[in-house]
């Protein structure tokens, strides 16, 4: 299976192909990608030095450009493709029909992958992609279950990659509209969930209040650790109960599963992230580069090992980690 | 412009479901849209009597649309996708790709507002495999679907989520199982005990969102009656209400009356915010976040 490494940088890039990513994602720096962060992400300049880089080394970069253009916007969409296919990159991964089917027809040489934000999680929609726009590459949602995974890779007409460590979506990626409700931007219209421009933290009698557009998050006794109002990761009321509603800060990690993954003919993990540091890549890369070549060698001797658990521990969110909806009670 | 009942989206008893559709075949909609798009685990009717209703509301003159599931998962939601999609009798609204490539080059379909058709390329390509009749996805604006409207391709019409909750998020996770601590494989159909979903608040108390199993809705009702003038005149032909366990008839009339021009939109309006139980909104409409609520008078009513 291949290593997938985030790369909201230059230093980031440079760290995952270092630690033997075998391939980098990228985006541009506007609402074409779904991280679009301030301060993040990558200019003509250092896309090249980016790509460069990466070819030099042997590894491939992929150019995300999975938001979806509205009218207005159109034009930014159908740049980035043209500048991605000018930069010589690898592959493109892509969500809106529309920007596949221009991508098609423009650039019919230059492979796209099926961004998780397109919400394939059968093999019915994975080959609606495969046969219009000859997608060679899917990447699923977070939402099935192992058992489920291991079924639409058996019928999928293309490669699988899928998540293996990072922040996780509750929701079905490309259809969740929480973010744009409460601020009027979501990851399909802006590239980003629960914006920062939207977030304000005030000290009050009660706690430490999170709120995003005014909707109060959460809220942190003396002594909680408070994190990121991501707004499915807030402590609600519901039928009386107070509690992570919708689901706690946690990452997902499925070191425990690769032999499995790797079984099912699962081609590529992804590793969540380019909103994350230099760091961060260095750290998880490392840990993935050796836990999938342990693998690769040996799959049923195969146990994720301590000191990996750990240095992925530290960088996860809320501390913790879970294995998600791969594992059924968790759903 | 015609008015569309969409599908139920709560989980109600057999029962309480053909009693709500025999009320709906007396009514002035003119689609009704049948089917569970939430939960397979659902199974207030089986699909022959789904089938068996649809029939019922087209002997009343209805034009009925079988709606799929929205998150297909499991290889047994993918054999009932199959199946419905191979219908011969009624249109099929897609919510979900892999029910567009069942139904792409074969028969006419509706795409559902869970799949993201956000430009007028998007359109084209759906239109070339059957598309007759989109929902425009809900957290798009006005001006938005203006642009889309001017490069919509010919015989593709144009419908509106205008009354109703909002759906706006599915996950693997069922949070009605998880507010009561169950885990999802023994939800004991919690569902049954919300016909109109399970409210979630802020820690201050004002309510935020709706759970509804694995669907999250908006807390707020969308309520689109006084902007009935602007989607007039976008073109936009069929306005979908959202059924609840109450009013709906009231509210189908309500929209009725005020399309024909029979009732100002104000007083439909003022009518229709007493029917909500934690407010309305139109955000998405005018280009804002969802949950805010523009009032009539500061944009053109009709």
């Amino acid at each position: 299976m291949e290593l997938v490494c985030p790369a909201g940088n230059l230093p980031a890039l440079k760290a995952a192909v270092d630690e033997g990513a075998d391939a980098v994602y990228i985006g541009f720096r506007d609402d074409t990608n779904a991280r679009h962060f301030a301060g993040l992400n990558f200019n003509d300049r250092r896309s090249r030095e980016g790509v460069e880089y990466a070819h030099r080394h042997g590894t491939r970069v992929f150019v995300a450009i999975n938001t979806y253009a509205q009218p207005a916007g159109w034009q930014r969409w159908q740049e980035a493709v043209d500048r991605a296919a000018e930069l010589g990159v690898d592959a493109l991964i892509l969500a809106d029909i529309g920007v596949m089917d221009y991508a098609r027809e423009r650039w019919p040489q230059l492979p796209l992958h099926l961004s998780v934000q397109g919400s394939a999680t059968n093999p019915e929609a994975i080959a609606f992609y495969h046969e219009h726009f000859a997608i060679r590459r899917v990447v699923l949602p977070r939402v099935l279950s192992l058992r489920q995974v291991q079924q639409v890779a058996a019928e999928s007409p293309v490669a699988l990659e899928v998540f293996g460590f990072g922040s996780l979506c509750v929701m079905v990626e490309g259809r969740c509209l929480l973010s744009s409700y409460a601020t009027g931007q979501s990851p399909n219209t802006f590239g980003a969930c629960s914006p920062a421009s939207a977030v304000r933290w005030t000290e009050t009698p009660e706690g430490l209040e999170s709120r995003l557009n005014g909707v109060l998050i959460d809220r942190y006794a003396d002594g909680e650790v408070a994190g990121y109002p991501t707004l499915c990761k807030g402590r609600f009321a519901v039928g009386g109960n107070t509690y992570y509603a919708i689901e706690e800060p946690t990452s997902l990690n499925t070191l425990a599963l690769l032999p499995q993954l790797r079984a099912a003919g699962v081609a590529a993990i992804k590793i969540e992230g380019r909103q994350r540091s230099p760091a961060y890549v260095r750290r998880v890369a490392r840990v993935w580069r050796a836990a999938l070549d342990a693998c690769e060698r040996d799959p049923e001797g195969y146990r994720p090992q301590a000191p990996w658990l750990e240095a992925l521990q530290q960088v996860s969110e809320g501390a913790q980690t879970t294995l998600g909806a791969y594992h059924r009670p968790w759903q | 412009m015609r008015l569309a009942l969409g599908p139920v989206l709560y989980y109600w008893e057999r029962e309480q479901l053909l009693d709500f559709y025999q009320r709906m075949a007396r009514t002035e909609v003119d689609i009704v849209y049948l089917g569970e798009t939430v939960c397979a685990k659902r199974r207030a009717l089986r699909s022959e009597e789904w089938l068996e209703l649809a029939h019922r509301l087209a002997a009343s003159g209805k034009e009925v649309v079988l709606s799929t599931m929205t998150l297909i998962e499991a290889g047994s939601e993918l054999g009932a996708l199959r199946s419905l999609c191979a219908n011969e009798a009624f249109p099929v609204e897609a919510n979900d790709i892999g029910a567009v490539r069942l139904l792409a080059g074969r028969r006419p379909f509706v795409t559902g507002p869970a799949v993201n058709i956000y430009n007028a390329r998007t359109l084209d390509v759906l239109a070339r495999q059957g598309l007759k009749r989109w929902v425009l996805p809900v957290e798009l604006s006005r001006d938005t679907l203006a642009d889309m409207q001017r490069q919509r391709p010919q015989g593709v019409e144009t419908e509106v989520f205008a009354w109703g909750r909002l759906p706006l998020a599915w996950s693997a996770r069922c949070f009605t199982a998880r507010a009561h601590n169950l885990p999802k494989d023994d939800c004991q159909f919690r569902c049954l005990d919300y016909p109109d979903g399970l409210r979630l608040s802020t820690r201050e108390g004002q309510p935020f969102l709706t759970l509804n199993g694995i669907q999250t809705q908006s807390a707020r009702h969308c309520n689109l009656i006084a902007e009935t003038g602007e989607l007039a005149g976008l073109g936009v032909e069929v306005l979908r209400i959202s059924p609840q366990s109450r009013h709906t008839e009231t509210v189908i009339d309500l929209f009725r009356q005020c399309l024909d021009g029979r009732l100002d939109a104000a007083e439909a309006d003022a009518a229709l915010q007493t029917l909500t139980t934690d407010g309305s909104c139109n955000g998405y409409w005018h280009g804002s976040a969802g949950m805010q609520q523009t009032h009539c008078g500061e944009f053109s009513c009709s």
